[in-house]
């Protein structure tokens, strides 16, 4: 961007440029810009008037959080990117997936030494409602998976990995790549895997599949069941079902509050 | 809770409604149902219950299938019970919300009370099996609803039309709201023209555009949540908020840095705040976008993204050599640490105390011994 020169040359200059604009029916940036900021204050009114009657809904209908979240996608619009932002402030929509964002990242950090930062998303939405108490709004999966691509902002290896028909949760910086999300995905129906499962399965050599296994170990993903009939299985906490009941520890909630 | 199958709510013709209650949540013998709590309704010929949030999850059983019942006085911290013993199932039953039950007994639980006046009612029914005198016609199995065109429901006529209503109500409601929503999102969609043109015009020099111009458009970009189509980079950025933010910002993470070692990832101190705040919380992108602006606005701390991709907010007067030092000395001292150990021994995070032993062992100060017992460092004697 330029500035504007100074000196009477450089304004004989601007009214030229000005003039030749207008002959050709364009309007100027800065002409647009002024005029951007009136289009806005009528925009604002508009939108006041849907959250006079419509706020309720976004706060109460998941699906129409949906729709509305959709809607300005298509237009290209991110109503969540601002807490500053006309649609966070008028219809509070920022407010609700912000505060979403911290019971999220709360969840996750109190189970992370359980589970090694891996989580399924049906046991988040779990924890999360309980959580939030009987009086709160309830929280869609989908309200969940927008918070998230929020705090992937943040770094933090915030990420979500599609297994089994839903999704594993990430919230540590573990590096996973290709394999290890299919091996991931192969654990997801028994909550364990054997090398030989992977071997068959896959089609992979041993190294290959051990390789990928010690990484989940080493990460603090995967528990090694040496004593298991056959061979050793490689469990996932992430995908116990039992550990749904466990409540949050005192020790663990403690690791919440930063 | 095996004997119980889904039903649609609706009675049958010759089957009257007795009573109802509130409040009520069920027990599969001695565990809690995993159903919510409900409204228990007692018919001529069955039992019911629905859950009170969710309408469509409405399960019944036959009176016939009852042995025998009793009453549970209310004690301290437990509600009313009746508690009510069951025939086996039948081999034919529909499906019903539990496959195999290890009780032969079933419990409901009176949150709300009512339990005087319905054990009453239920004792009359059972004495009086009206339900053999006017036998009904086999109940619809879910998902076929009264279109089905075979049985009139009549009996909970109040209820449901009351639901009715209600959803009708809704209903009105929902597409009044989509209707209003789709014409705001064309007005909208204007917008987001606008601002495109101005950008291609910015682009292609037609017109001056003068730094405090750039600054209300961008302004204006972050109101609308527009992403700013001439840099592409996260809008706001430069905006008056955030520098106002950054600003907030220096001032109130100081002690809670000071505590943890000079150091808090960006997700702790995201938390941080917006628990402090309550209401007008802050984006994640409007917290990072501030952080941006300390060094530009001569602010003590400094956002930093380390090499694995986490970011953190650290205190400028906490240099690096100073970190790595504390590192190697620690490690030093007890001859090698984990990342657990010596977050411990500092009060910092797990994620942060091995990024600092990263950070030394990228220097060169520190080495691994990386095995599936886990990560540990020792001093570089090499």
């Amino acid at each position: 961007m330029h500035r504007r020169g100074v000196g009477a040359g450089a304004i004989a200059k601007k009214k030229l440029a000005e003039a030749k604009y207008k002959e050709r029916g364009t309007v100027l940036a800065e002409d647009q810009i002024a005029q951007m900021s009136k289009q806005l204050e009528t925009f604002k009114t508009h939108l006041e008037e849907f959250a006079s009657k419509h706020k309720q809904e976004i706060r109460k209908n998941s699906q129409f959080r949906v729709q509305f979240q959709e809607m300005c996608a298509t237009i290209g619009v991110d109503p969540l990117a601002s807490g500053k932002g006309f649609w966070s402030e008028m219809l509070g929509v920022g407010d609700f997936y912000y505060e979403l964002g911290v019971q999220i990242i709360e969840v996750c950090l109190a189970l992370k030494h359980r589970n090694g930062g891996l989580i399924t998303l049906d046991e988040l939405h779990h924890r999360v409602l309980k959580g939030r108490g009987k009086f709160a709004q309830d929280v869609s999966q989908d309200d969940l998976v927008r918070a998230i691509k929020k705090l992937k902002a943040m770094g933090n290896g915030f990420g979500m990995i599609p297994v089994g028909g839903s999704y594993l949760v990430q919230s540590v910086p573990a590096e996973l790549n290709m394999d290890h999300t299919v091996v991931l995905q192969l654990a997801e129906k028994k909550g364990y895997v054997t090398v030989s499962e992977i071997r068959d399965s896959l089609k992979w050599e041993r190294e290959r599949a051990c390789h990928v296994l010690d990484h989940l170990l080493k990460e603090g993903l995967a528990w090694l069941d040496s004593q298991a009939e056959g061979e050793p299985q490689y469990w996932l906490p992430a995908l116990f079902s039992e550990l749904l009941s466990r409540d949050i520890t005192p020790e663990e909630a403690n690791q919440m509050t930063p | 809770m095996d004997r119980f199958v889904w039903a649609n709510g609706l009675l049958e013709m010759n089957e009257t409604l007795v009573i109802q209650q509130r409040g009520v949540r069920l027990y599969d013998g001695e565990d809690k149902a995993k159903l919510d709590v409900g409204v228990v309704l007692l018919s001529t010929h069955r039992l019911l219950w629905r859950d009170q949030k969710n309408h469509e999850c409405c399960i019944c059983i036959h009176l016939s299938q009852i042995i025998f019942f009793e009453e549970h006085a209310a004690g301290i911290g437990k509600s009313a019970k009746i508690v009510i013993h069951l025939h086996p199932a039948p081999e034919n039953k529909e499906p019903g919300p539990y496959q195999h039950s290890k009780y032969s007994f079933i419990k409901l639980s009176f949150k709300e009370h009512g339990q005087i006046e319905f054990y009453r009612r239920l004792t009359e029914e059972m004495t009086q099996k009206r339900w053999e005198n006017t036998p009904v016609l086999q109940p619809i199995p879910t998902g076929i609803g009264p279109k089905a065109g075979r049985t009139r429901a009549v009996g909970i006529v109040g209820i449901e039309r009351k639901l009715e209503e209600k959803r009708k109500e809704t209903d009105k409601n929902i597409s009044e709201a989509f209707e209003d929503l789709s014409k705001l999102m064309e007005k909208a969609k204007e917008m987001v023209e606008v601002s495109k043109s101005i950008a291609n015009k910015i682009k292609d020099k037609q017109g001056d555009i003068t730094e405090d111009e750039t600054i209300r458009f961008k302004s204006y970009l972050l109101s609308m949540g527009i992403a700013n189509p001439v840099t592409r980079e996260t809008h706001g950025s430069g905006t008056q908020y955030h520098i106002q933010l950054a600003k907030q910002l220096g001032d109130m993470l100081q002690a809670p840095l000071e505590e943890r070692g000079g150091m808090m990832a960006l997700t702790e101190v995201y938390c941080l705040v917006n628990r402090a705040r309550g209401m007008e919380l802050l984006s994640p992108e409007d917290l990072v976008n501030a952080c941006k602006m300390f060094e530009s606005l001569k602010l003590p701390l400094r956002l930093r993204v380390f090499d694995s991709g986490v970011m953190v907010v650290q205190l400028q007067s906490h240099s690096e050599e100073e970190m790595i030092a504390s590192a190697l000395d620690n490690v030093s001292d007890k001859g090698s640490l984990t990342a657990e150990e010596f977050a411990k021994l500092l009060g910092l995070s797990v994620l942060l105390a091995k990024e600092r032993l990263l950070l030394a062992e990228k220097m060169g100060h520190l080495c691994r011994d990386d095995s599936v017992e886990g990560l540990r460092f020792y001093p570089n004697l090499f």
